[in-house]
């Protein structure tokens, strides 16, 4: 066992883990936090997409204790004071979803390419979301939501 | 996952003191690759050493007429490094298509090239712009590196540091994704410079390698059509669910014409 210390969504936190414990299960059965899915658990469907010191990473294919030291963003710390984030009220405004699996990875991708690319093309847009699977929705409304919430965002 | 000791070096020296002192030690840099395998059981070792703590090994400097990519700088870093689009967009361009945006986030150059996946596109890079391969103990220069599937010279307890790339006066990169993993079905790196006129074909098969008959043709004539008149061999090339020896063959002179017309 191992002491591993990280910041997750602003919050300070120590746990004993073991060197194989993932960042996913760090999050989901340490500290609680499901919102973060497993989807494939291979590296290829992009559910468990967290950030990791700003930047998105798959949480399944990290362990635990490379990011120690991090901060760590999950879905639960992306609305602020209640309210969602931009990138969250426009899949739920554009219908981005519909059994919600993929939704946590989706939505904290698309953060991600918004920081890097405030107004990204639907191409853009596309190239982006190629680690992330979505069984149900056929990308069109997730595709509409990010650059509706691009537009939000600009203001 | 079978569970193991992880350690945390903030040295490259002690890296290698655990990598010896382990009776089966693995690094992890990106662990793109390696916590795939651990997972599936491919790999089981008894140490995994992580080399993200140690201070040094990532970045990107530019030295004359040379560019250093650090072992352990993400795909994201060099697809976005602002010396390596200005000065080398070809390998900026080739970083960039390289998985998805969070493979490109956490998988490394270093690790890349160490495990020498016969479809990656590192190693036709490394392989194609007559690179030089840095280690804790020598320099190797990428025709030795190379050495066959999933094999480099690299020995026991060797940790690659950086990658010196001699900038071309002409270089080009084309692949044929494919299309669920964005892994090269084939890909070929052309490039002219210091270290000559180099095609290197990835993907195709099980080893990267070099086109002596392309070099030629591309030697004398720096053009697409210059390799109108050769002929690739399917022969020793991969056959799997992916694409047949025959279809790869063809895909190598296709993607070295794009790679040749991509120089601009
Ligand atoms: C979904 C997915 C899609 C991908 N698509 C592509 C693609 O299109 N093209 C492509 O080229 N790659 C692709 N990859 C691989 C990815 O690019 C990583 O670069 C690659 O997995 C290895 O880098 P890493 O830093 O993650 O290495 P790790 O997984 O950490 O290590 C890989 C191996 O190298 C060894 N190693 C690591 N660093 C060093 C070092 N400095 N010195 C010596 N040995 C070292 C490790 O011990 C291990 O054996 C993909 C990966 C995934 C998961
Ligand atoms: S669960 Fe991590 S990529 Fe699918
Ligand atoms: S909404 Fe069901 S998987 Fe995307």
């Amino acid at each position: 066992m191992l002491a591993v210390s990280m910041t997750v969504n602003g919050r300070k936190v120590s746990r004993e883990v073991e060197g194989r414990t993932l960042l996913v299960e760090f999050l989901r059965e340490h500290l609680g936090l499901t919102g973060t899915h497993v989807g494939c658990d291979t590296s290829q469907c992009g559910a468990c997409v967290v950030h990791v010191d700003g930047a998105s990473a798959k949480a399944c294919t990290l362990l635990a204790a490379q990011a120690e030291g991090t901060e760590v963003t999950t879905i639960e710390g992306l609305a602020k004071n209640g309210e969602l984030h931009p990138v969250q009220a426009a899949f739920k405004e554009h219908h981005g979803l519909q059994c919600g699996f993929c939704t946590p990875g989706m939505v904290m991708s698309a953060v991600d390419l918004l920081k890097r690319n405030p107004d990204p093309s639907e191409t853009e847009v596309r190239e982006w979301l190629e680690g992330n699977l979505c069984r149900c929705t056929g990308y069109h409304n997730i595709v509409k939501a990010i650059r509706a919430a691009a537009r939000a965002m600009a203001g | 996952m079978y569970d193991f000791a992880y350690h945390r070096p903030g040295s490259l020296e002690e890296a290698e003191r655990l990598l010896s002192g382990a009776s089966d030690g693995a690094l992890v840099a990106g662990g793109m690759t390696l916590i795939p395998a651990l997972k599936q059981r491919l790999a089981s070792p008894s140490d995994v050493i992580d080399l993200g703590g140690i201070a040094g090994l990532s970045g990107i400097s530019e030295a004359g007429s040379t560019i250093v990519v650090g072992a352990l700088t993400p795909h994201a870093a060099v697809a976005s490094d602002a010396v390596v689009t200005a000065r080398f967009p070809a390998l900026a361009a080739l970083a960039a298509e390289i998985g998805d945006p969070q493979v490109r986030n956490r998988g490394t150059l270093g690790g890349s090239i160490a495990n020498n996946d016969p479809a990656a596109d590192y190693p036709a890079a490394v392989l194609g712009l007559g690179a030089t391969v840095r280690t804790n103990r020598r320099e190797i220069a990428a025709d030795d590196f190379f050495t066959g599937m999933f094999e480099t010279a690299l020995e026991d307890g060797e940790i690659v540091t950086a990658v010196s790339f001699p900038v071309p006066e002409k270089a080009g990169y084309a692949k044929f994704p494919n299309p669920a993993s964005r892994y090269a079905v084939v890909g070929v790196l052309v490039s002219r410079g210091p270290a000559g006129t180099r095609v290197a074909v990835t993907g195709a098969g099980p080893c990267v390698f070099r086109s002596a008959e392309m070099e030629q043709a591309l030697a004398g004539d720096f053009t697409a059509a210059a390799l109108d008149a050769v002929t690739v061999a399917a022969e020793g090339l991969n056959s799997d669910i992916h694409a047949s020896a025959d279809y790869r063959a063809h895909l190598v002179g296709v993607m070295a014409k794009r790679a040749v017309a991509a120089c601009g």
